[in-house]
């Protein structure tokens, strides 16, 4: 985990003053909402349709138990005793008053946590692999290169008023759970022929009412390079991305109409010149920052098996467990999914016991991930019964991990004042149709995602089954995607045809998990099977 | 000859310069490129700021025109012009806010024009409330990675 030296805490703490005064300027009506729009926004503080959102950030998605009893604290004292993990790896709160909001702040910079640019026209919250530093398959861990780029990011002068918002993700394996090809810069760490570490970038992804998947624009920047290039990437988007029109704004757009090759040959003049002007510092501190990451004390010579004898944990020993790279050690996943639930909402006492629970059991670390669940990442393998045992009596044993009723909802409707329709309701009448454990696990892996606008908030793009909210004519019309994903093998769903009701579009899920059990072959998830038969027969089984 | 009244706003011009503002009218960048002698420019949001280039030493004024505050192409201008050696006064002209002046500053700006006055006490509040910057930018300031590591 990162600590703060004191320059990362003088300048959280500068903010927090800074936004407290703010805030009172605009109680006293010195600022306009226009002119403090702006400004609250880059502290995550939105205007929703019942009250202020807070989004707090969590960097890279890796908090400790200190930090996470915060975030409780937070959801008892300021909101109404829950809090709502986002797909950005942050959590947001929906019941924030104004005059409460520097309090907040100046609580969080008391464990190192801050809402600096979860929101607005700036560089976001960095988002990456919630299987950091535990999977087996990294060529180094994410967080200590993604910190580097929190670190160059916050308040980066140049790049505070861009054309639009501006998501980066860093992931480190060829395994991509960080939806990394759909940001606005991609970063996979890879070694190149000489074994050096380095970034490959991929720039121009996201998703909203244009989704693109990324292209590569540099296959290997040497770390010592990394913030010049990501520097020049953002200056040719800042200089050219457009501001005409907020929908064509963002950067997937400025490298779509130029060109990847234009965009990559802009970028590397750019970075000619902005190499020389020393914007990369030496390769002391990304050590000094990784030494914050080195790995926990693990215990060697731990047995792996497990006991399996209670059949209801051995079922989310298989469905929310992961391997580990150490011997007899796990990865374990907290559904915040339960069926009938709000995807990611978590009560405080909810938040205080995977607190203790991350304690005693994962070396006081936890993981949010972008499918709004939360990650214990380091188990002994002897103590995933007592975990899961802990779980059940909290609520949060389900064992419904990557499967149907996994859903990513946005807040929808229900919160949020760009939303068209509702998007909590449909996630819960889809996990309620098929809430029998052993239905959704016949179904097996199936990402389903859900947006109650064109935004995409929800990735219904990136779904293998994907759900988008409209509004025809003053009711809600909810279309449906197949075909989508946010991993290595990234592709966007394509619509299927005209949309339905809330119910319809529940039976229409349903027509086409059943087409899938029909068609598929051994071994093949659903995504599998739509890209070996195409969309007709799944169109077919829709519209009949 | 009759003394000229201040333009508009004059009075309520931060500069961070010890030098007197110029008189001369800033031109546009089309007119600045098609003369040769006019000293003082002025580039809007979507104006390429490297056109001036060739032609730094002989200004003494850019003015870069902010017509809303959230148009950040200003910032890159001001930026690539400190980076390639302009001295001159560097004036942030239009839309310019007490709260953006931290960035503006960091950019390489050393006036503001704003269209609505900025308390010079505010102003200087502002600027003074960051004690350590994260990333080196046009103003010198020397990024906490430095000081980390000397």
């Amino acid at each position: 985990m990162y600590r703060y030296d004191r320059y990362d805490q003088a300048i959280v703490d500068a903010r927090v003053e800074e936004f407290r005064d703010q805030v009172q300027r605009r109680l006293a009506g010195d600022l306009t909402e226009d002119q403090f729009k702006p400004l609250r926004l880059k502290n995550g503080l939105y205007l929703q349709l019942h009250a202020y959102m807070l989004r707090v950030a969590i960097p890279y998605g890796t908090l400790d138990s200190r930090q996470m009893r915060m975030l409780g604290h937070i959801a008892r004292t300021y909101d109404r005793g829950y809090g709502h993990f986002t797909t950005r790896q942050n959590i947001q709160y929906n019941w924030i008053k104004l005059a409460d909001a520097p309090d907040i702040l100046a609580d969080l910079a008391t464990v190192e946590m801050h809402a600096i640019q979860t929101s607005g026209n700036c560089i976001r919250n960095i988002s990456s692999d919630q299987y950091a530093g535990a999977a087996a398959d990294e060529v180094d861990d994410p967080r200590p290169w993604a910190e580097l780029l929190r670190q160059w990011s916050s308040f980066h002068p140049e790049f505070s008023y861009l054309p639009r918002k501006f998501k980066i993700a860093v992931i480190a394996s060829d395994q991509d759970r960080a939806a990394m090809r759909l940001h606005d810069i991609g970063i996979q760490i890879v070694r190149n022929a000489e074994g050096r570490l380095g970034a490959r970038v991929f720039v121009g992804g996201g998703m909203g009412r244009t989704p693109m998947v990324a292209p590569e624009i540099r296959d290997f920047v040497g770390a010592e390079d990394l913030l010049s290039y990501v520097e020049a990437c953002l200056r040719v988007y800042n200089r050219h991305g457009r501001r005409d029109n907020i929908y064509k704004a963002r950067i997937k757009i400025l490298v779509h109409e130029l060109g990847a090759d234009e965009y990559r040959r802009q970028v590397e003049e750019e970075f000619r010149h902005v190499k020389t002007l020393g914007i990369d510092p030496p390769a002391a501190e990304l050590e000094r920052i990784a030494a914050f990451f080195a790995p926990p004390p693990f215990q060697a010579g731990l047995a792996d098996t497990v006991d399996r004898s209670d059949p209801d944990f051995a079922v989310w020993l298989d469905q929310n467990v992961a391997a580990h790279r150490m011997p007899g050690y796990a990865i374990a996943t907290i559904s915040l999914k339960p069926v009938g639930g709000i995807p990611g909402d978590a009560s405080a006492d909810q938040i205080d016991l995977m607190a203790d629970l991350a304690e005693r059991y994962s070396f006081d670390e936890l993981r949010v991930t972008h499918a709004q669940n939360i990650v214990l990442p380091h188990v002994r393998k002897a103590d995933l019964y007592p975990l899961w045992q802990a779980l059940r009596e909290a609520g949060l044993a389900e064992a419904n991990l990557d499967l149907i009723s996994d859903i990513i909802a946005c807040p929808g409707l229900d919160y949020c004042s760009l939303a068209n329709a509702r998007s909590i309701p449909i996630a819960q009448k889809i996990a309620t149709r098929f809430a029998d454990p052993a239905r959704q696990r016949a179904l097996g892996e199936l990402k389903l995602k859900i947006s109650g606008c064109i935004n995409a908030c929800g990735h219904h793009h990136a779904g293998h089954i994907g759900i988008l909210g409209v509004d025809r004519k003053g009711t809600e019309n909810y279309q449906l995607l197949l075909g989508g994903s946010g991993a290595e093998d990234a592709s966007l769903g394509r619509i299927t045809g005209p949309g339905f009701d809330e119910d319809g579009i529940v039976d229409a899920v349903e027509r086409v998990t059943d087409r899938y059990l029909s068609l598929r072959a051994d071994g093949e998830r659903f995504l599998d099977t739509y890209r070996r038969v195409g969309f007709d027969p799944f169109k077919e089984a829709i519209y009949g | 000859m009759a003394e000229l009244p201040p333009a508009d706003g004059a009075q309520d011009m931060l500069r961070f310069r010890p030098d007197e503002p110029l008189e001369e009218p800033a031109v546009t960048l089309d007119a600045f490129l098609g003369q040769s002698n006019a000293t003082a420019v002025r580039i809007e949001p979507g104006d390429d700021a490297r056109a001036l280039l060739p032609h730094l030493e002989r200004i003494r004024l850019i003015e870069i025109s902010f017509p809303s505050f959230r148009d950040g192409r200003g910032y890159s201008a001001a930026r690539i012009l400190r980076e390639h050696g302009y001295l001159g006064e560097l004036r942030a002209e239009g839309d310019v806010l007490v709260d953006q002046l931290h960035f503006l500053r960091r950019c390489g700006f050393d006036s503001f024009a704003p269209a609505t006055p900025i308390d010079r006490a505010a102003a200087e509040r502002a600027l003074a409330r960051y004690a350590h910057v994260y990333q080196p930018a046009a103003d010198g300031r020397v990024p906490v990675w430095q000081l980390r590591h000397g």
